[in-house]
């Protein structure tokens, strides 16, 4: 599903060269739920940025659902990203003045589906995280766990193979955050490849397989529990 | 995927009304200057008679004195004398030639409660009629004999008939104005040409004459002359020493069909200088000249110097509003960070944003279109009440300049628009993850 081969990624400015990435080597299979973990400034939203395309990188490989995506340009990025992935983020960055309904159509728009289509998909995408009920009210008027469950019903409308999330339940409170952990568990289950970025040993021990980051280079954790203390603050 | 964003773009004016009130202003301010200005040049400068501008023209002769040009650089005189009027009038060299001057005279109304009254009077040839396409009423113009045996016939102005007819077709009917009795042979429609392009040389915005008369019974009447007489030679006392001076009062316009036509016509005036030369007139050399109605327009500086420097600045306050709008929408564009981020970590093209953003700019110029249209109708309103009568027709808004005036809002909005479009198109999607 997603294979990065010896991926460098250095951010410039005046004065300072700063390698987010290193070598960085990763395979992640279909249908797998990885959770990445590692300390701040250790390049996991670089990581997250550059796997969602959202970011190019300097050089090595890699190749997206058997597609090399280095040679695409800003265009073809734009269009891939529609169609294959969705992103889950900490804020959940709904559009404040759009109804849940609005909200959760705003990738389908740029897919080109047809009103009937789109109004299909929204629906089932909110009746999946529970929320159909509330479709014509505004992001303000939700908790933050419901809020967050729209974001996943808009990452998931377009069904896409490939889900990233950034600290998903980094604004939720316990109860919340373990109500939105079950719904991603569900998600995965029914096919769909997710990459999680976390800062909590407790989310990262619910993923199938972890990933630690330090220094824009990759390490695998079979055990949870020796993920050094630094990431669990 | 226009509806979406033309309902995207109405959703962003109302997150943030003061913002977009503000940009709506600063547009409103700048196209209702412009169009104010505009109007007035416009309607200033258009082209009053556009079947035949190109058809009909001025005749000049330099007629003045030999030590000096009437106007500088070298520029002849704008009128004629009697005599040199006369003879292209009687030579009929074109297809219809006007010979003209303004005179006034009183008329004497049959009702008996009606008080005599001053008229203004436009003494002319029966061509005047044709050349000009006037509308009429009742009747038409008279004839060509009329014209030489200088019969009493008037042509009146739709208002003077009102006056004194009382609407009625008065065609038949005498009316006396400088005690004698004309017979009215044709009654004007409304027909108020802007500016009034067949005599330049004095009010050029005013309104048409109330009566049109032969002009050879400014000879027979010794009618009084009125507007501007110039004389480089003190004529000859009385008014047969006026006719045949150098005073020049009288104006001449030829219909020509065809460039030929023109050229041989230019060769006949040119030809009747050298003439007039050996009977020891025109000492200058030769300069004489025909133009076109617009090219006459141009010469007597229709549109005023002060119109046009006004319209420049107006242009330049555009422009100020202009800058402020970018400014305001950097601001607002600034704000649209995070969803623009979103949008393009979802999937949108740096194409779709730039369309977005752009309609909603486009959305905004077409609000300060309007609302401009609305202060540019005030701004007319305050020339009609600064500068009088004369402003009045030169201070409406038509058809062609409201689709104007929303064309300039379109485009200025859009031109300012497309600086903070591009930055806001240029925002990197990876920003919906990074500011969290």
């Amino acid at each position: 599903m997603l294979s990065m081969n010896n991926v460098k990624k250095i951010f410039r400015t005046d004065l300072v060269e700063t390698h987010a990435l290193n070598d960085f080597n990763l395979q992640v299979d279909e249908g797998e739920f990885v959770a990445v973990t590692g300390p701040s400034g250790s390049g996991k939203t670089t990581f997250l940025n550059i796997a969602g395309l959202l970011e190019t990188f300097e050089s090595g490989t890699y190749m997206l659902d058997g597609k090399d995506v280095s040679k695409l340009n800003d265009n073809q990025r734009s269009v891939l990203r529609n169609q294959k992935i969705g992103f889950i983020f900490q804020s959940f960055n709904l559009i404040p003045d759009l109804s849940l309904f609005d909200n959760v159509d705003v990738p389908l728009r740029y897919r080109g589906f047809n009103a009937a289509e789109r109004k299909q998909r929204i629906e089932q995408s909110l009746e999946m995280v529970g929320l159909a009920n509330r479709m014509k009210h505004l992001p303000s008027q939700l908790s933050g766990g419901q809020q967050q469950r729209v974001a996943i019903a808009r990452a998931l409308a377009g069904e896409p193979r490939f889900l990233l999330a950034d600290e998903p339940t980094g604004n939720l409170d316990t109860k919340m955050a373990h109500s939105v952990m079950e719904l991603l568990q569900e998600i995965n289950q029914k096919g769909t490849t997710i990459v999680m970025v976390t800062h909590d040993a407790t989310l990262a021990a619910q993923a199938a397989r972890n990933i630690y980051v330090r220094d824009g280079r990759v390490s695998e954790l079979h055990d949870v529990s020796a993920m050094p203390e630094a990431v669990n603050s | 995927m226009f509806q979406y964003y033309l309902k995207l773009a109405l959703l962003s004016i109302k997150r943030n009304p003061i913002l977009s009130g503000l940009m709506v202003t600063a547009i409103a301010l700048g196209i209702g200057a412009c169009m104010t200005t505009i109007t007035v040049n416009y309607l200033m400068s258009a082209d009053p008679i556009p079947q035949k501008s190109d058809k009909l023209f001025y005749v000049q002769l330099d007629s003045w004195d030999p030590n000096d040009p009437f106007d500088e650089p070298n520029e002849p005189p704008d009128q004629l004398t009697w005599t040199d009027a006369t003879n292209l009038l009687k030579a009929k060299k074109a297809t219809r030639q006007v010979m003209m001057a303004q005179s006034v005279g009183a008329v004497e109304p049959e009702q008996q409660d009606a008080k005599p009254y001053m008229a203004s009077i436009r003494l002319t040839s029966k061509d005047f009629f044709g050349a000009f396409d006037t509308p009429f009423l009742y009747g038409g113009g008279w004839s060509d004999e009329a014209d030489v045996n200088r019969e009493f016939v008037t042509v009146i102005s739709r208002e003077t008939n009102d006056k004194l007819f009382g609407g009625q077709n008065s065609v038949g009917k005498t009316i006396r104005v400088l005690g004698n009795n004309f017979k009215v042979v044709g009654v004007l429609d409304n027909w108020v040409p802007v500016p009034r392009f067949y005599d330049l040389t004095t009010d050029q915005f005013a309104e048409p004459e109330e009566m049109f008369m032969p002009i050879m019974l400014k000879e027979e009447l010794e009618l009084p002359s009125s507007g501007n007489t110039n004389c480089w030679k003190r004529p000859d006392d009385g008014f047969k020493g006026f006719l045949n001076s150098e005073c020049v009062n009288f104006q001449m316009w030829v219909e020509l069909e065809s460039e030929q036509q023109k050229q041989a016509y230019k060769d006949y005036i040119d030809n009747y200088v050298k003439e007039q030369k050996t009977l020891g007139r025109f000492a200058r050399p030769l300069n004489n000249r025909l133009s076109d109605v617009n090219e006459w327009m141009e010469n007597q500086e229709v549109v005023a110097d002060d119109a046009q420097i006004m319209l420049w600045l107006s242009f330049m306050f555009l422009l100020v509003c202009l800058l402020n709008t970018i400014g305001l929408l950097l601001a607002k564009f600034t704000g649209k960070t995070g969803e623009i981020s979103l949008r393009r970590a979802v999937g949108a093209s740096r194409k779709d944003i730039f369309v977005q953003h752009l309609i909603e700019t486009a959305c905004i110029g077409l609000a300060g279109g309007i609302a401009g249209l609305g202060l540019a109708m005030l701004g007319l309103q305050g020339i009609k009440v600064l500068y009088g009568s004369f402003a009045d027709r030169v201070s409406s808004l038509d058809f062609n300049l409201v689709i104007i005036a929303l064309i300039l809002a379109l485009l200025s909005s859009i031109a300012a628009g497309l600086y903070p479009t591009w930055r806001a198109c240029a925002i990197a999607p990876a920003r919906a993850l990074k500011d969290q």
